[in-house]
């Protein structure tokens, strides 16, 4: 198993014929992704250079090929139409990973789409090693295993994944949530799934500054995940208050989304916050021959 | 993008929240002229982007057209000085003249977006004119919340709700659900991130006026309101962001610190833990730079003149994880960017991994130079050569 995808999800692209949506469209099937399809509203019956048809509307790719996940590469005004056209079709998972998506389309949509699982916006997507891969994450550092990731970032992700494949810990599925102040899917909602995720013996947690996220997670973590080896890192330790860097969601304000409140919260809860990104493999592997 | 108060009251004014009367000034003799015409107590208020203009004398009080243009002087002779979050302060070009109120009561009104909830969350407390998280922090219990259901929106009820839970005086009742309906109101119409009123008056002859305005709206949604595209200009970019966007960077992909590491990082994530690792090596940052996607030879260029010109780097650390981003791209940039830049050159501590990296390391070896191989390893030998 692995967490909200395998290698039998059946993937369409939204903007499939866009620079980016092509692109990442190809390096997805290489990595095995089962992509059965796409949508470019106007060139419905056109097949891309891999030979995939292409639709008109979602409704048609659904009916067509039963695709059970979408991911979205459309400009940030019509995201969340694209997002309402793939819930509308029936489509219970979708990934967008447009940047600069309007805040209040992200908090209208995902209020208007109960029982749609939505990844970011503003999100790299994610993975199951060895299986499937929705997003622009780079293959070949993943290795399939048993550790669940989640981060709101991309590249430290990257970094992160590489150094627990280095240390032979291999993972079950890595979710990149996204950095914008309202996201679709949290990393509460992808705790809950690796708790009952037979592959997953262990999760990281990568957290940063900003909104209480984490916080959120390690109340959680207290609750209901008491036995899992987790671990957690918080990125941005020395910015500045009242600053994003880059993120829009990482800014601290007040005592809001201080670095000292995620590592509090973590610590409470049993889950030890690594202090650099290389403390993190020998965190985790010590927590889990603890559990054996 | 932050608004004035100025520009905050005009939005208030298009959704029928009640403003007291003004008018916007660029001289201290605009001000006595507007006096002049129209005699009675005004207040002189600094348009600034900061908060705590009153404890830096910025709002001042007038009668007469000549103490009108001598607090207006007085307010704009020097910016508004620096403070913890704003270390540059800001010029002051603008100030707003405005009625005085008889006020009897003070309190606070606000919009924003929760994060937990996705929803907009509406908030209320007796305790206005001061800094709300000082509230927060003092009397928790005095905000009253309400999270909004975006499929069904404002409706009176909630005003109502959050009056008598924030234990607002009586004076308040009655206009205040109002009051939140035109917030709602902005903060839809407008894509706002945070409408706030603070201090919410009640005036001793029982009207309810919006005293100031705070309003920020979402920069990704500007597209939809060509109009703000003036109020933008007007509004000052700090040095930072004018620095960012002068090297083809987003402005929040740069922000400078006082040390002498130089950092460069492709990812905001990544950045901002390579800032961390810098740290943890002991030494002290010099900027926070993310450099984005795709970085290629020009763009390397830019930021590294950028960190070497603007800050205090001894010592330039770039660390790349090569995702969709082409260790080799980086590398043939790096070289580049040193071989055509003019400005004075510091040392590189270049970590290189990922996609293409065994191609990038063996360009930068041809070029001289050897990378790095861990992050840690890059933060340690920058540290050590910027103390060298």
């Amino acid at each position: 198993m692995s967490i909200f995808l395998d290698k039998n999800s059946k993937v369409i692209v939204q903007g499939i014929t866009g620079a980016e949506g092509s692109y990442h469209t190809a390096r997805m099937m290489a990595y095995g992704t089962k992509i059965v399809g796409g949508v470019t509203p106007g060139k419905g019956g056109q097949k891309t250079d891999q030979g995939l048809p292409v639709f008109d509307t979602v409704r048609q790719a659904v009916d067509a090929t039963g695709a059970t996940h979408t991911c979205i590469f459309v400009p940030p005004p019509f995201a969340a139409d694209a997002l309402y056209e793939a819930y509308e079709a029936g489509i219970p998972f979708a990934v967008c990973i447009t940047e600069g998506v309007p805040v209040h389309d992200v908090l209208k949509v995902v209020g208007a789409t109960p029982g749609m699982r939505i990844v970011g916006p503003n999100c790299p997507g994610l993975i199951s090693p060895g299986k499937s891969s929705i997003g622009i994450m780079p293959g070949h550092v993943f290795k399939e295993g048993n550790v669940g990731l989640i981060s709101r970032s991309g590249t430290l992700t990257y970094e992160v994944v590489d150094l627990l494949t280095r240390a032979g810990l291999g993972q079950s599925t890595c979710v990149g949530i996204g950095g914008d102040p309202v996201i679709g899917t949290t990393f509460v909602d992808c705790l809950r799934e690796f708790k009952n995720d037979p592959q997953t013996a262990a999760v990281v947690v990568c957290g940063e500054i900003g909104g209480s996220d984490e916080e959120d997670a390690a109340a959680f973590i207290r609750e209901h995940m008491a036995g899992m080896p987790i671990v957690a890192f918080i990125g941005g330790r020395n910015a500045p208050a009242g600053k994003s860097l880059g993120h829009a969601g990482a800014i601290i304000s007040g005592n809001f989304g201080t670095p000292e409140s995620k590592i509090k919260a973590f610590t409470e809860a049993g889950v030890p916050v690594a202090d650099r990104p290389s403390a993190i493999p020998a965190l985790l592997a010590e927590r889990m021959a603890a559990t054996v | 993008m932050n608004l004035m108060e100025y520009q905050g009251k005009e939005l208030f004014r298009r959704c029928g929240i009640p403003v007291p009367r003004s008018h916007l000034c660029k001289t201290p003799g605009d001000v006595a002229a507007f006096i002049d015409q129209n005699p009675g107590k005004w207040v002189i208020k600094a348009q600034v982007l900061m908060g705590g203009r009153g404890k830096a004398g910025k709002i001042k009080f007038a009668t007469t057209p000549a103490e009108g243009k001598a607090a207006a002087a007085e307010i704009m002779a020097t910016p508004m000085p620096p403070n913890r979050q704003n270390p540059t302060g800001e010029p002051i070009h603008c100030v707003l003249v405005e009625e005085t109120l008889d006020i009897a009561h003070e309190a606070y009104c606000a919009i924003a977006i929760d994060r937990t909830t996705k929803r907009p969350v509406v908030m209320a407390s007796r305790f206005g004119g001061m800094d709300v998280e000082e509230v927060a922090e003092k009397h928790p219990e005095s905000i009253a919340k309400f999270f909004v259901d975006t499929a069904i929106g404002y409706s009176p009820f909630i005003g109502r709700e959050l009056a008598f839970a924030s234990d607002l005086d009586p004076g308040y009742r009655k206009q205040f659900p109002a009051i939140v309906a035109g917030l709602y109101d902005l903060f839809f119409r407008y894509g706002a991130k945070l409408v706030e009123i603070n201090p919410l008056a009640l005036t001793a002859d029982g009207k309810v006026v919006a005293s100031d305005a705070k309003v920020e709206l979402d920069d990704d949604a500007l597209f939809r309101h060509p109009e703000f595209a003036e109020w933008q200009t007007a509004l000052p970019l700090d040095e930072d962001e004018t620095l960012a966007t002068a090297s083809g960077l987003g402005i929040r992909n740069f922000r400078r610190f006082p040390g002498t590491v130089g950092t460069m990082a492709n990812g905001a994530g990544l950045a901002m833990a390579t800032m961390d690792a810098v740290k943890n090596a002991g030494g002290e940052i010099a900027n926070f730079l993310d450099v984005g996607g795709g970085a290629n030879a020009e763009r390397v260029r830019k930021c590294y003149e950028l960190v070497v010109n603007h800050t205090g780097a001894k010592v330039f650390f770039v660390n790349i994880f090569g995702g969709i981003t082409r260790g080799d791209e980086v590398a043939r940039g790096i070289v580049q960017a040193l071989a055509e830049t003019t400005s004075r050159k510091i040392p590189l501590v270049i970590r290189l991994t990922g996609t293409n990296e065994k191609e990038g390391r063996k360009i930068l070896a041809d070029a001289g130079m050897t990378p790095v191989e861990t992050m840690d390893e890059g933060a340690q030998r920058a540290v050590e050569l910027a103390a060298g």
